[in-house]
């Protein structure tokens, strides 16, 4: 029971750092990024390619499954995403399934189509128990990895002057440009993060999610939940969401594994018939 | 009661009829879907795939391009329908394929009818996430319950009677064509006839200007409910028309890929008139031919390829087409 409680959480914390950079482009700059998974399986392969073939270390690899996604978040916002900002939500949803498509064909070329795991090292294997729950060690560092991302993130968010700026920027571009805010340089280094972020956390759950070129299309609606659900006002209800679906998704396929799937699919059909604004959303109507 | 209301009636009458008229470009089009059926014949098998596309696109078209309603699940009323159609064929419910297309469209039908209150609320995002989710709900469902669906298998076993009861389909495909093509000229007509009512009129100021038309007294969410129910039992019946002219139906048909493919068909095509779904149908076919047999594993880049540069280059067609749609989703207001 309280293992599988935990292993949610893991679970779920992992979803968050892999949505949080869609919660802040679909949230706060309002663009809906089908592509974001394909961010998230460029650091899961970098990390692959990393460790398992040039041999590095793990933790070693991991600043890199950042950066990489990070700068190609980087180069195609500022050729192509720019550009599709200010469009329809239609064109963008054709404009990032595009992006998507090109990604899962292109990785399954480079890389073939099989799934590809990391490999850990020796010390993360295995798990131990404290007062009979069983804790694998993995998943304890990734908690650990993904719960100091998050608070970081809320600072940042929240706290420092450039998250104020993008606050700024997104809820009025023209004014926030007139006051010297480089709306296109906020946007910019945000998409950035956001895609690094993924990445990262598609380096962390390559073990548990599974890393086949096909992530970016089948984790794109666990992505979407975990925004939608949560709503987009915040980064706290999109965590809280991220942990909610974690938790339901793995308990709901071990309890009732012939309908885990109808569960989450169904509840999050609930929510958003309940409350279209998502779940922790604060601002009404938006 | 004025004197001029009788007037303007007859003038607005008048005004829908000149725009309903039958040109002569339309009669062109149908003349050259008759002449594949008499002279391609060796093509029927891929071209009654292309009418069933089409067929499937024109049901996408009837809710995004004249009411402004993005779905990324339409798959959803496509497998309903092909699981339907497969489900009486195999179980011998109803054998006549015309009969058993009219009851899985009507299958589709109440499904959209039931869905469409959950679609229509909240914003586009909402919409795309609860259409994505209705299909991935059905396809796991279809995926769970295999006793009857074949899970993963897909649905085997399906023989397809005689049509009308004296036409078997034969393994050229010429039947199946022509059984295709005459369903989708019945179904387009029905639709052309639908767009060009005042009932489709008000569709598209709906689509202009929720707001406004919801002002001049026209029943906003009546209608989009209406137009709802009617594009499911359209995507119904195209997958309807695959199970029957394939004799075979599986999970695929509620695939992800599949909506966004019709996506794709819609908009190289165009939205909101029609046409753009048969057009699309035939040009996405035709490439999607040509692109596989280039590099057969790879194809789906360049469909994404193409997708990208339609929405970066080709932005004045597409705006043009879409202009209404972008007043409506701007930030979900």
């Amino acid at each position: 029971m309280l293992t599988i409680l935990f292993d949610g959480v893991a679970y779920g914390m992992l979803l968050f750092v892999l949505a949080s950079g869609l919660a802040v482009t679909l949230g706060l700059m309002n663009f809906i990024n089908l592509a974001h998974g394909a961010f998230a399986m460029a650091g899961g392969y970098a990390a692959v390619v990393l460790v398992n073939k040039l041999g590095w270390p793990f933790f070693a690899a991991l600043p890199l499954a950042f950066v990489i996604p990070a700068l190609a978040g980087l180069v195609l916002e500022r050729t192509l995403y720019r550009h599709v900002y200010a469009r329809s939500h239609l064109e963008q949803v054709l404009f990032t399934i595009g992006l998507a498509f090109m990604a899962v064909a292109a990785t399954d070329y480079l890389m073939g189509s099989q799934q590809v795991f990391v490999q850990l090292p020796r010390w993360l294997e295995g798990q131990f128990s404290i007062g009979g729950v069983g804790v694998g060690k993995y998943r304890l560092m990734i908690i650990a990895v993904c719960g100091v991302l998050t608070i970081a993130l809320q600072f940042a968010l929240s706290r420092t002057r450039f998250g104020s700026r993008l606050r700024a920027a997104v809820d009025d571009p023209r004014t926030a440009q007139g006051l010297g805010i480089h709306v296109n340089a906020v946007f910019a280094v945000t998409f950035a993060v956001g895609s690094g972020l993924a990445g990262l956390g598609g380096a962390l759950g390559a073990e548990i999610l599974g890393l086949d070129p096909h992530f970016p299309l089948k984790f794109m609606i666990y992505f979407l939940i975990v925004v939608a659900v949560g709503g987009t006002s915040s980064i706290t209800g999109p965590f809280l969401a991220a942990l909610l679906l974690g938790i339901g998704d793995v308990a709901g396929k071990y309890y009732v594994p012939k309908f885990g799937a109808f569960a989450i699919y169904t509840i999050m059909i609930v929510v958003l018939i309940l409350r279209p604004q998502g779940l922790f959303s604060r601002v009404q109507g938006k | 009661m004025t004197a001029g209301t009788p007037v303007l009636a007859t003038a607005v009458a008048d005004r829908l009829a000149l725009r309903a008229r039958w040109r002569p470009l339309e009669v062109a089009f149908w003349g050259a879907a008759i002449a594949s059926l008499l002279l391609l014949p060796g093509k029927h098998l891929i071209l009654a795939e292309i009418a069933i596309l089409g067929l499937f696109a024109l049901s996408l078209d009837l809710i995004l391009g004249y009411a402004g309603i993005i779905s990324l699940g339409h798959a959803a009323f496509f497998g309903f329908g092909a699981y339907a159609a497969g489900l009486l064929a195999k179980h011998h419910v109803i054998d006549e394929p015309v009969l058993a297309l009219l009851a899985s469209g009507l299958a589709a039908a109440a499904l959209g009818f039931a869905t469409s209150f959950l679609v229509l609320r909240g914003s586009d995002l909402t919409r795309l996430m609860v259409t994505l989710g209705i299909a991935m709900l059905l396809r796991e469902a279809a995926n769970r319950f295999d006793g009857i669906t074949g899970g993963a298998d897909g649905l085997q076993g399906i023989a397809t009677a005689p049509l009308l009861g004296r036409f078997a389909f034969d393994i050229t495909g010429y039947v199946a064509y022509a059984y295709v093509l005459a369903v989708l000229f019945l179904l387009f007509v029905v639709a052309r006839r639908v767009v060009h009512s005042p009932f489709g009129l008000s569709l598209r100021s709906i689509k202009g200007n929720t707001l406004r038309a919801s002002a001049i007294g026209i029943p906003v969410n009546a209608r989009l409910v209406a137009i709802y129910t009617l594009s499911a039992c359209y995507a119904g019946m195209a997958g309807a028309l695959l199970t029957q002219t394939t004799s075979f139906c599986s999970l695929d048909v509620f695939s992800f890929e599949r909506s966004a493919d019709l996506l794709l068909v819609l908009i190289i095509g165009g939205t909101g008139y029609l046409y753009g779904g048969l057009a699309g149908a035939v040009a996405f076919k035709l490439m999607q031919d040509w692109l596989a047999s280039l590099t057969p594993q790879y194809w789906q880049f360049w469909i994404g390829l193409l997708l990208v540069a339609i929405v970066l280059v080709g932005r004045e067609r597409v705006a043009a087409r879409l202009g209404g749609l972008r007043g409506l989703f701007k930030r979900g207001r």
